[in-house]
Parts: structure tokens; sequence; C-alpha cells
């Protein structure tokens, strides 16, 4: 979570042009902004990847610098690329590599994912306020 | 639109390869149809690619999918490559639509059928239908899975 205000529940692919363009305009909103994981690898096959790397990212306390700087420059996504997020964000890089290959992040991620299905979420970006 | 209870009428199209399927070639499985308007457009596009994700768990329900629309098997082909999807995809081209309108799906006005999803059990029998308000309305994979826990057996 981050941010503060009216929660805002967002359901987003890091792999979606859609959600990058909708993100700048998510942050500037005043509100305690929840990011949910919701790649859609068949539309974005690289997406599962991001989400692995911005959760590794979560584990070391720099989870929204990761999707902040996802989404800002879509065109650098490759592996390289995520590793000079990780060394620029000060990450332990080899925890980092470890991390975002566990099968406790792939599940976290899932877990988002299935609760994104389960509140009939049909695309990207969806938002949610549960006031 | 058909109702739970009623026959699923059966049919036989062909798929995005060319090759001929009928609906009782699932007798003895269950097959949720996904009837929706055309192959490329945006909201096809998103409905395909969610249900695609959640395909597995479908499967684990015993429930097959199957795309039917009136675009030509060429197109489901392009189509299916272009969101990297497995789900067959069913022409209804010619009679066009005739098998959407016979389950009552068809929107004569537009020349495409409604986005309508149809569960037929392992007999042949419809078990659940839904059919969106709007064509441009997705129903959410949500509905799929309250449908798979409340209605017929996962046998």
């Amino acid at each position: 979570m981050r941010g503060e205000g009216e929660t805002l529940i967002v359901y987003a692919d890091l792999g979606c042009p859609h959600c990058a363009a909708a993100w700048l305009e998510i942050c500037e909103r005043r509100a305690s902004v929840v990011f949910r994981h919701f790649p859609v690898a068949s539309k974005h096959p690289r997406a599962p990847a991001l989400h692995a790397a911005a959760e590794a990212a979560g584990r070391q306390g720099r989870f929204f610098e990761m999707v902040d700087s996802l989404y800002a420059d879509r065109g650098r996504v490759d592996d390289p690329h995520l590793w000079e997020r990780a060394e620029r964000f000060g990450l332990d890089l080899r925890r980092f590599e470890a991390d975002r290959r566990t099968d406790e992040v792939a599940a976290r991620v899932r877990r988002d994912f299935e609760s994104g299905i389960r509140a009939g979420v049909i695309g990207t970006p969806a938002m949610y306020s549960p006031s | 639109m058909i109702a739970a209870g009623q026959p699923a009428p059966d049919f036989t199209l062909r798929n995005q390869d060319g090759e001929q399927v009928s609906l009782s070639d699932y007798r003895g499985r269950r097959v949720l149809l996904v009837f929706y308007p055309l192959d490329f457009s945006p909201v096809c596009s998103d409905q395909l690619s969610i249900y695609q994700e959640v395909k597995p768990q479908i499967a684990e329900k015993g429930v097959e999918l199957v795309g039917i629309s009136v675009d030509h098997g060429f197109a489901h082909k392009a189509f299916q490559e272009k969101l990297g999807i497995d789900t067959p995809l069913l022409a209804d081209f010619e009679p066009k639509g005739e098998v959407a309108r016979s389950y009552g799906a068809y929107i004569e006005q537009t020349g495409h059928s409604n986005r309508s999803l149809v569960l037929v059990d392992a007999e042949g029998t419809v078990e659940w239908v839904y059919e969106s308000p709007t064509p441009l309305e997705i129903p959410g994979a949500n509905l799929i899975f309250d449908a798979l826990e409340t209605v017929g057996s996962d046998a």
C-alpha cells in the first residue's frame, strides 16, 4: 500500500500499456493505493516475470519503486534491465534473483490474480474503492 | 436464449485448423460454449485472454472451453496466434450464425452472436446459461466458477 487517503485497490498487469498510462494518473491521486498482481500471460508473455520481479523487490522494501520503474520504461524489461534496476534501488542482487524465482513469490502473484478473477476483473487496469 | 434443462442442439463446425468438431464429440465430458461476437475486437480479446488464464482451473472442474463466433477458421487461427491462446475456436461461418441462432444467441441486427456462455453436461443437456446484457459486457470468469460450484457435478 502506498499513499494516504481513501483505499484504492488496483488490479494491474505490469506488461499492459493501458496500465502504464493509467499508473501515472493513479499515482497522482490522494489515495492509499493497493497494488494487486493481475498478469495476463497469454497477452503479455513477459508479465509473470515482471510481477515476480516487483514482488522480489518488495521483499527488500522496494516494491513500488520497481512498479513505477517498469511502467515508466516499458521498453527495458529483460533480465539485464531488471538487474540494473535492482542495483539502482540498492537491492541485494543475489537475493533478488533467488526471490523472484521462488514458488512463494509465484504463489503470491497467483493469489492476487485469483482474487481478481473472483472480484470479476475482466481487463486491466481494474480499480475498486471498498468504501 | 436456450435454458438450463433443455437438450443442447448438436452441431458440426470447423475449428481453427479446418477440422470438423461436433458437440456430440464432447459427450461424456462437460463443455462450456463461449459464444462471442467477433475475432480481433478489443472486448473479445480481453475475454478470451482472461479465460485462457483460468483454463487450468476450469479443466480441474472437468470442463473444457470452446469458443464460437461467425468468423472463418482462417481468422480464428490468426486470432488464436495473436492472443497466444489454445482454446479451440469454432467457425459458425456458413450458414452464418446458424449455431448461435439455434442457441438463441444470435443478434440479427448486427450479424454476430451476443456474448453468451452455455455449459453443457456430459449427456448433452444444458446445465447453465449466461447472456450478457450487451455484447460490450464481458462475463467475468467469476461467473463461470460460481456456476461450476452451484450446478451439476464434477464427475
